[in-house]
């Protein structure tokens, strides 16, 4: 494997073989989680700092949940009781973390590129975008990767069926950081990936993008899915406004009853939570046996451990001889 | 060693396996990934055709146990696979080749994490010596001296050292 970048600020930060070494490596530390202790000492004597400028309870129980069965010690900052509300400027306290020694951070800012700039700032701390603006939120893109890698029975051979799989992307993909870093991460992979959205929910341009269609007819696309990703209609950036209603968007664009009998019984429904019920999805929809919403949060932890373990685990002395 | 010398040395450790742990009851094999989970797979069928015992076999992955992690890149080659509980079993840790003993003090400390062991025992095809932790094998395939830059490599077909194939 080639080295792992020093930061993970973008799904295109890693190429196919980086994202399957987090997959395999994140099969380890599934085994971990199912241990009585599910504790191992990989990052002993690691500190990781969590720095939310942005609300989120799972992205952050999670990181936190990870580096802690790692051993790392964790601070967790609140951006509302910090410096920052006294006035000092994000480079400051970013100067101030690593001052204190802080090996890597992981970082939410409601604005894009924010951990990219951050990254720029620190000479020795790793980055981590735990969900920046519109822009990417590559752990979520990896950990639905491996749900559905793990779906398809897992190993190598789950991992040759992203191999040309339809992948169907719903909802506002405009505002979507999650879209945007799914879209790379599938298409890394091999996976086909079509968007489906109402035309006022889709960026101005997709030039650039690795997506094989863009439709705005759900029923239509849904029979020939392997997997359907719904996006989650985001109130707080805005989503209802580029729509007349939510009753019209569910109407067209949410994953109902009625569509949910259109899917062939194979087909996997992911959500990167937290789930909106009754609007992109109805609650018995989100219960049926291709649902994998439940997996997507556990082995969330598992794959942020790997990303943690392979940015903070992987020293630089090659050839050192390991028996 | 030709693949001929390493089924003796199998047969043979399998030997003092069953002479020491009479009866096998208890015993349980756990071969580090991944050198020695194909050496306790062959431990294993071996104490099969001698003894009939029907001997539990697990793999242990020490990767997030080492001491060089952050100084070297280390990953985890497989994930562990332990279907059982140690709490009283003694464990015969398998792997092909020990060196410095930093893989086993870590594998000592990952099996901890699956139950108390009564009783943790240490088999390798290859000693090669260079031990840097107070450890030593309780069944060996053959002593092996080598220089610290040596490989040694351990397959089917036998024991091979660095380029030069000594078979």
């Amino acid at each position: 494997m080639s080295p792992f970048p020093a930061h993970l600020l973008s799904i295109d930060d890693l190429g196919t073989e980086e994202i399957s070494t987090v997959l395999e490596v994140a099969d380890s530390f599934v085994e971990v989680g199912r241990r009585a202790n599910p504790k191992v000492p990989a990052l002993r004597g690691r500190t990781v700092a969590t720095l939310f400028f942005e609300d989120s309870t799972r992205t952050r129980m999670s990181f936190e949940t990870a580096a802690k069965r790692m051993s790392a010690d964790v601070l967790s900052f609140a951006a509302g009781s910090s410096s920052l509300k006294k006035g000092e400027s994000l480079r400051d306290t970013v100067e101030t973390i690593e001052a204190i020694g802080i090996d890597l951070v992981i970082i939410r800012h409601a604005s894009s590129g924010v951990p990219a700039r951050v990254a720029e700032w620190v000479d020795h701390c790793s980055v981590v975008n735990a969900g920046d603006g519109w822009h990417q939120h590559p752990t979520q893109a990896l950990l639905d990767l491996y749900t559905v890698r793990q779906a398809f029975g897992g190993g190598d051979a789950g991992l040759a069926r992203f191999q040309g799989l339809r992948v169907v992307i719903v909802g506002d993909i405009r505002h979507s950081r999650v879209a945007r870093s799914q879209i790379g991460a599938y298409a890394a992979m091999g996976a086909e990936v079509t968007l489906v959205s109402p035309s006022t929910l889709l960026p101005p341009s997709l030039e650039g993008w690795s997506v094989a269609a863009v439709s705005h007819d759900l029923d239509e696309v849904l029979p020939k899915a392997d997997v359907v990703s719904l996006l989650r209609v985001q109130s707080e950036r805005g989503s209802g406004e580029f729509v007349p209603s939510l009753r019209e968007y569910t109407a067209g664009y949410g994953l109902t009853s009625r569509r949910a009998a259109l899917l062939r019984p194979e087909t996997l429904i992911l959500h990167p939570g937290p789930i909106v019920r009754g609007v992109e999805i109805a609650s018995d929809v989100a219960e049926l046996p291709g649902s994998l919403i439940t997996e997507q949060v556990s082995n969330g932890v598992a794959v942020r451990m790997a990303v943690l373990f392979l940015l903070l685990g992987q020293g630089t002395l090659e050839g050192a001889d390991r028996a | 060693m030709s693949a001929a010398d390493v089924h003796r040395a199998i047969t043979r450790m399998a030997h003092e396996i069953a002479e020491r742990n009479r009866g096998l009851q208890h015993v349980v094999l756990i071969g580090l990934q991944t050198g020695g989970v194909a050496v306790a797979h062959r431990l294993a069928t071996t104490l099969a055709e001698l003894d009939g015992a029907d001997v539990p076999v697990g793999t242990l992955d020490v990767a997030f146990y080492r001491d060089d992690i952050g100084l070297r890149p280390v990953l985890p080659e497989a994930a562990t696979d332990i279907g059982f509980d140690l709490t009283g079993a003694t464990v015969v840790l398998v792997d092909d080749v020990l060196f410095t003993g930093r893989t086993i003090r870590a594998a000592l400390n990952a099996l901890g994490e699956y139950g108390r062991a009564q009783v943790v025992e240490l088999a390798v095809m290859v000693d090669r010596g260079h031990r840097e932790l107070p450890i030593r094998p309780d069944y060996v395939g053959k002593n092996l001296p080598t220089s610290r830059h040596e490989m040694v490599d351990v397959s089917e077909d036998g024991v091979s050292l660095g380029d030069l194939v000594n078979r």
